[in-house]
């Protein structure tokens, strides 16, 4: 059966890469002694699939994941055991039955928002924003390739936050497949350094 | 002043994303312990003086984790040290060196346990040291300071760190770190100097407190002898072993990042009956002690439950030797089946045999099969002590060649004592029959990967009177073989002399080389095993400006009286037995394992009342059926 998992991805986990994260989710279900599906072949794979990368150092409560089981249990039973194999890091929000042809994930995902705390905050930041959201388009280059980041803006405002928790930008920006915007792009299009941030991803958008 | 964990904490938040593999810096795994600093009395401090990546994968200080933790009243954290990116940001934002489960800095700790595996570690503990803030010399250390111990196969000559190391563990440390902790406990209570903390420590089984022993010298700078210093002082230190090997730990720490052995440990067996001569873990690790099979299919089931892993490893010096080793191949086979496991069974011997025990392991065909025949010549062997017959080793590969896999790989090593160019150009020989053999099975898909690493005569080993290669040696030795198998189908792999040599100073130097590695430390020297960052010139300056020539350590052989620097340790194998292994070899005599037959080596009377008390096959070596014994002296 294949099951979808909505999770999040917390503080303890933040610097856990991709693949890395991948394999922490293989390690979950066999501590569950939930019997994952492998691929064939000479070297089996489990198969395990994640909605949309999320870069090193981003913390989220809305990661996806699709995992096909060999066999067919109820839903209730799979939480049962899953829930206290989770490390640190890991906390399920929702699961589900998903149909077995239904489409991969990362075909699926078209966008993303995030909110991007700022540990020190530009004087002059809603002039940034005003000078960045006003351009046709931002020009950068990542990996020897040039691309215009602008359109993959969907969404920027700054936002002060209620208490004395530190202000923040929410953002939603692509994440269609070979068309990503990317946050710490964006803090680097404000002049702001990345590690001056905190960065949680809230929500993905396209998933059925 | 000592930075607070918040502090630690807020000043991470800031460099973490901006350096390589921050998951190596933040702890917080699946598995980890963290414990209440305030309401536990001992706090020790664990340290692998290597990135984390590293260090993780030593099962020596998990072990030492899950033994202290287990305990109400002391608690263990760990250390790695940082990658060079991460160094320098912690210097530049005074970060000091911190305790992954609570970043307390170690300065605050009550103890620091240094892992020493191999020698190459040493200024990297020297350079954690400062990164604590901790004083480097021992003799600069007050009572608000951390008890500095270090353990693992190097500190069996622990002399060269005798400087920085306040006491040595010299053995095994499952019951001796208990008897540590307490006796530190005892010693804050009281609140006497800390020579009295050293004193009460060299009373334990199995530790060496430097300070208590003082060598003198030859004027040609060999040893004259060693003084104990204090009337208490044990002459010679004997290492400690446990009788029993202990339920092996099942819940290790499962990384968030890949580590150099992500998997499952299960020590099967410690030790090993073949007697190699050049083999240090051979020599220092004897008694052989077995775990049951049973045990260890439940120490790995329960390891499985908790960590998850895909992995395991089956470790031991020999796995063909240990006892059980079919049985065990198939109770892991019949209760792991279906699982998606790999099982991995290093060390086997060379023997069609090991390929019917790997062939059993389905999913374990990962990798390449690893041989390790060590020499070409039959002359070689017999001096070595691993005689395996040319013809037996090609059957060998021919068979792993027709049993599915495509790579084999073959270690050799280069330097043994009196060998000639000829024995070097045999290696070349057997490495292209080898291949050749696999050729005829599965044509070009035949690979071959010799892996020829150089000789070192480590102490208390039955070649630690022997020379060592000089570097023009060891680089016309690998000359020869990189000019003849140059073929696309080898990919031969060696060690650079130099680091070569800076091992073999390390493991055979006095005192003196503190100096040394104090000197090479403050020139920069540190990542020693890293071949991108090893400094030779830097260890070069350290032994000109300690006066010191390095080829005293190295290329000298010693005359068969001569007192070496770790004689006041003692491995519980006799000098006499070394001795007379040592003129085999130079007769080309060999002893095959002694579970067939006893050689004396110095074990059973050494520890005859351990053994009466736990006869039966846990050990290898054979019953005392007496009740009464003498204790030889050595």
């Amino acid at each position: 059966m294949r099951i979808r998992i909505t999770f999040s991805k917390t503080e303890a986990m933040r610097y856990t890469g991709h693949l890395d994260l991948h394999r922490t989710w293989e390690r979950t279900f066999r501590r569950a002694a939930l019997p994952l599906a492998y691929s064939q072949g000479f070297h089996p794979q489990p198969r395990l699939n994640l909605a949309c990368a999320l870069p090193l150092g981003f913390t989220s409560h809305c990661e996806v994941l699709d995992a096909w089981l060999e066999i067919d249990l109820p839903l209730a039973e799979i939480e049962a055991q899953l829930s206290p194999a989770l490390p640190p890091g890991l906390v399920l929000q929702s699961m589900a039955q998903v149909d077995n042809h239904a489409p991969a994930l990362q075909t699926q995902v078209q966008s993303a928002d995030y909110t991007v705390s700022l540990l020190d905050t530009p004087a002059d930041l809603q002039s940034r924003l005003d000078t960045l959201l006003s351009s046709t388009n931002i020009l950068r280059e990542r990996r020897g390739k040039s691309y215009d980041l602008r359109p993959l803006i969907e969404h920027l405002e700054y936002a002060l936050a209620a208490s004395d928790a530190p202000p923040c930008l929410l953002t939603r920006l692509a994440a269609r497949e070979g068309a990503t915007g990317r946050p710490e792009e964006l803090l680097a299009a404000l002049g702001i350094p990345f590690e001056n941030t905190r960065i949680h991803r809230t929500r993905l958008y396209g998933i059925e | 002043m000592v930075l607070t964990p918040e502090e630690i904490y807020l000043r991470l938040e800031r460099i973490l994303p901006t350096v390589q593999k921050p998951g190596r810096y933040t702890g917080g795994e699946l598995n980890q312990v963290v414990k209440d600093w305030q309401s536990t009395p001992t706090h020790l401090a664990l340290l692998f003086p290597d990135i984390y990546d590293i260090g993780m994968s030593n099962l020596g200080l998990a072990v030492l984790y899950d033994q202290v933790n287990q305990r109400p009243d002391a608690l263990a954290e760990r250390a790695y040290l940082p990658w060079i990116d991460m160094e320098a940001a912690m210097r530049q934002a005074d970060i000091p060196l911190y305790s992954l489960e609570t970043r307390h800095s170690l300065a605050e700790f009550d103890i620091l346990g240094i892992s020493l595996p191999y020698e190459t570690l040493y200024t990297n503990a020297l350079n954690a040291l400062h990164l604590a803030g901790i004083p480097l010399f021992a003799a600069e250390r007050h009572n608000s300071h951390p008890l500095v111990i270090a353990g693992g196969h190097t500190t069996f000559n622990p002399e060269p760190m005798h400087a920085f190391i306040d006491a040595f563990v010299i053995g095994e440390g499952e019951e001796v770190i208990h008897e540590i902790i307490h006796a530190h406990q005892v010693w804050k209570q009281s609140q006497l100097p800390r020579t009295e903390l050293l004193r009460s420590l060299s009373k334990i089984w199995g530790v060496y407190v430097p300070t208590l022993y003082e060598p003198h010298y030859l004027p040609d700078g060999t040893i004259e002898r060693i003084e104990p210093l204090d009337d208490n002082a044990p002459r010679p230190v004997l290492k400690r072993i446990v009788p029993v090997l202990p339920p092996a730990p099942t819940r290790f720490i499962v990384p968030y990042i890949d580590t150099v052995h992500n998997r499952v440990p299960v020590e099967i067996m410690r030790g090993c009956t073949r007697g190699c001569r050049f083999c240090h873990a051979g020599m220092i690790n004897r008694p052989v002690r077995q775990r049951g099979v049973e045990e260890v299919v439940n120490a790995i089931e329960a390891a499985l439950q908790h960590t998850g892993y895909e992995e395991i490893g089956l470790l031991s010096l020999s796995s063909s030797d240990y006892t059980h080793i079919v049985e065990l191949v198939k109770a892991v086979g019949q209760r792991f089946a279906g699982k998606h496991l790999a099982v991995s069974l290093p060390s086997l011997r060379i023997e069609t045999f090991s390929i019917e025990l790997m062939d059993a392991l389905r999913d374990s065909r990962r990798g390449g099969f690893t041989l390790a025949p060590e020499a070409a010549s039959e002359r070689m062997r017999a001096i070595i002590n691993k005689p395996v017959s040319t013809e037996q080793l090609l059957e060998t590969a021919r068979q792993v060649y027709s049993r599915g896999w495509t790579t084999l790989k073959l270690y050799f090593m280069i330097g043994h004592p009196s060998e000639t160019i000829e024995d070097v150009q045999a290696i070349a020989d057997l490495c292209k029959a080898v291949l050749a053999e696999g050729r005829k099975v599965i044509g070009r898909r035949a690979r071959l990967n010799p892996g020829v690493s150089t000789f070192i005569p480590k102490p208390h080993t039955p070649f630690q009177w022997v020379s060592c290669d000089t570097i023009e040696q060891i680089q016309a030795k690998q000359a020869l073989l990189k000019r003849e198998l140059r073929d696309r189908d080898i990919k031969l792999t060696w060690t650079n002399p130099q680091e070569t040599m800076l091992e073999a100073w390390l493991s055979r130097g006095d005192r003196r080389m503190a100096q040394v590695i104090y000197r090479a430390w403050q020139k920069g020297a540190k990542l020693d095993a890293w071949q991108e960052h090893f400094n030779y010139p830097a260890w070069q300056e350290a032994f000109a400006e300690a006066g010191l020539d390095p080829a005293f350590y190295t290329h000298r052989s010693r005359p068969i009286d001569e007192v070496f620097p770790w004689e006041h340790i003692s491995t519980g194998v006799h000098r006499k037995y070394l001795t007379e292994d040592y003129l085999m070899s130079l007769s080309g005599e060999t002893r095959i394992d002694c579970r067939q037959q006893c050689y004396a080596c110095g074990i059973l009377p050494t520890f005859t009342d351990m053994r009466r008390q736990h006869p039966g096959e846990v050990w290898q070596c054979p019953e005392v059926k007496t009740q009464k014994v003498t204790v030889i002296q050595e």
